[in-house]
């Protein structure tokens, strides 16, 4: 299974839609590797560089409803091949979600309580999240040292799909 | 408990249940159009999975970008056309007879009553009009869709909205649903599906009930969903008259896709519109809606009629009617794109492109385009655009604009006034 975890970027902002994740207008393009360079080109948020803020980071920590909007698994994959293959939200938009899961990637959702806890104490470039998979914890650190472990909640059809790499070949060995 | 529409359509559906909530459903049709598609297929091609479950029962299009703009928009069509011929996919809608999704797919009868259908978009919940459950899904799902005619979903709770009342001259079901996504937020109804109810949704017209469901998603909804009824048999009697005999005999079939009285629902809602005034939207979410009055006079450089929303032959009559006679302000363009060749033919015969022109809009041909920014009406930065379509993001119908969503009727009154108004102030009036 695919490890999961890294440096993270945080996204301080609920209701981020598909359309600040990748535009329109890169949707004529037919392979995953051209919409890399515009990951959240658009996205409307204070202070956000794309250029400089996306580079080296594996994981995204945001707010409440992420992924809302169009159903474009071209956002997915703007995060996967930028190598962000974990998204940690207060909650997501139901396409989105599934879309993380059936390219075998994860949408961990954590109770309000929890992200609040993660930005508060953990908001800054040196901060990395893993994910334990086994144990379903996540395992975040940040600045001089500060560690923490949040347990998280995921299901075992998605827990399926991300051990089977996908839908695609769980759906053909299953059906 | 009896059972939603969801849950008796999932029953009937039901293929396999792999974990909890989670349902694997057997799919009675997939749509496809050319920009979620090719990836798609090109990923069928990559894993040697270049199959098809039922070319019968796989629909498609070319819409989003029609006709291509450019190298990249012409090889999207391509390879779906390609594909679409390599499977004998008989019915693939090609530049010529195509339209926009989800007012093409309606108009030639492949959504039914109790259907499962999917789509990679998100609007694919307008659907929901003829008592389907029809769901917006990515790539991946599309993709299992064609090669297994399959999809998962989790059990969706329901949230009934009884809309209740009558609507006053001038409103349409863009303004109850805009009404209803400001009440219910962009995430209100995530992984619900939105039973539209009561006597205001049983007057309707299936063109109505399409706007209705169109924006479910909006409020986060996997699908919005009506009762199937009479108006929905009459809308479907060309298509279903070899499978009945009468439409008695349709409607008895098709009732077993209703709600049972003591169906459990998560929530229920009562909504009265007697009182509702036109809606618009002022900022960058659906949520964003206040009445038309509230931004009366805020200026506008382009007006936008057309989309899956509100590009059908009913939207175009009620625009043309306040068109008709009238000029639209010199401050703005107007660009109306009818969203099926059937609409647009329909608009000829009525006279109704004529008033269009007349007025001085620009008439595009069906496709998707300026909705989401692609092609036919892309605003520049800082432009503002009144628009009948269902989405403000920020950027959506070009980098830096603003899009305030209407009717078309408020669109049709605000190319007139080249500002944001009530087309009421039109009603009255005789043109000069
Ligand atoms: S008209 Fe707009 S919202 Fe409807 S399918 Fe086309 S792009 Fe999507």
């Amino acid at each position: 299974m695919r490890n999961f975890g890294g440096k993270a970027l945080f996204l301080d902002r609920s209701d981020i839609n598909t359309d600040e994740i990748i535009p329109a207008k890169y949707l004529t393009e037919v392979s995953k590797e051209a919409l890399g360079p515009h990951l959240l080109e658009d996205l409307s948020l204070e202070g956000f560089d794309p250029k400089e803020d996306i580079k080296g980071k594996q994981v995204i920590v945001s707010r409440s409803n992420f992924g809302c909007g169009s159903s474009r698994e071209h956002a997915p994959w703007a995060l996967e091949v930028n190598g962000i293959h974990m998204v940690i939200a207060e909650s997501f938009a139901r396409i989105f979600r599934q879309n993380m899961f059936n390219c075998g990637m994860l949408a961990i959702e954590l109770p309000s309580e929890s992200i609040d806890r993660i930005f508060n104490e953990f908001l800054s470039p040196e901060a990395s999240v893993y994910a334990d998979l086994e144990k379903s914890v996540l395992k975040i650190s940040g600045r001089e040292g500060k560690e923490a472990e949040i347990a998280f909640l995921i299901s075992e059809f998605d827990r399926a799909l991300v051990e089977a790499g996908g839908w695609v070949e769980y759906a053909d060995a299953n059906y | 408990m009896g059972k939603t529409v969801a849950e008796k359509i999932f029953d009937v559906h039901l293929v396999d249940n792999p974990a909890g909530d989670m349902c694997v459903l057997g799919l009675d049709e997939v749509f496809c159009h050319e920009i979620t598609t090719p990836v798609a297929i090109n990923d069928l091609v990559r894993r040697g999975k270049d199959r098809v479950f039922d070319a019968s029962r796989i629909k498609a299009v070319i819409d989003h970008v029609s006709p291509a703009k450019d190298s990249k928009t012409a090889l999207q069509g391509k390879i779906l056309r390609d594909w679409a011929r390599r499977h004998n996919i008989e019915n693939f809608f090609d530049i010529g007879r195509n339209g926009v999704c989800h007012a093409l797919f309606p108009e030639h009868g492949f959504v039914r009553p109790g259907y499962t259908i999917i789509m990679g978009d998100s609007h694919t919940c307008t659907y929901g009009a003829f008592g389907a459950f029809a769901a917006g899904v990515g790539t991946t799902d599309l993709e299992v869709g064609i090669l297994k005619g399959v999809c998962a979903f989790r059990r969706p709770g329901t949230i009934k909205i009884e809309i209740t009342g009558s609507l006053p001259e001038g409103v349409y079901a863009k303004d109850v649903i805009l009404s209803i996504i400001g009440r219910l937020g962009v995430s209100g109804a995530t992984d619900r599906v939105i039973e539209f109810a009561g006597p205001v949704v049983e007057k309707m017209s299936m063109e109505s009930r399409m706007t209705l469901c169109n924006m479910a998603v909006e409020a986060g909804g996997t699908s919005g969903i009506c009762y199937p009824d009479m108006t929905t048999v009459d809308y479907l009697r060309p298509f279903i008259k070899d499978e009945f005999n009468t439409r008695r005999e349709a409607m008895d079939y098709y009732s077993r896709f209703l709600p049972d009285q003591d169906a459990g629902y998560e929530k229920s809602l009562e909504i009265d519109v007697s009182a509702l005034a036109p809606q618009v939207t002022y900022g960058y979410k659906p949520d964003n809606v206040t009445p038309v009055s509230e931004m009366e006079g805020t200026p506008v450089d382009q007006v936008y009629i057309g989309s899956c929303t509100n590009g059908r032959i009913e939207d175009l009559r009620v625009a043309a009617d306040v068109l008709s006679g009238r000029r639209i302000s010199d401050s703005l363009r107007g660009i109306v794109s009818p969203a099926t060749p059937g609409a647009y033919r329909k608009a000829m015969e009525e006279g109704i492109i004529e008033t269009f022109m007349d007025a001085g809009f620009c008439v595009a041909n069906p496709t998707c385009g300026a909705c989401l920014g692609m092609s036919c009406g892309v605003i520049a930065e800082g432009e503002v655009c009144a628009s009948t379509t269902n989405r403000n993001f920020y950027g959506r119908m070009g980098k830096g604009g603003m899009v305030h969503l209407m009717s078309p009727a408020t669109a049709a009154a605000t190319a007139v006034a080249g500002h944001i108004t009530n087309s009421s102030l039109y009603k009255d009036q005789n043109p000069e």
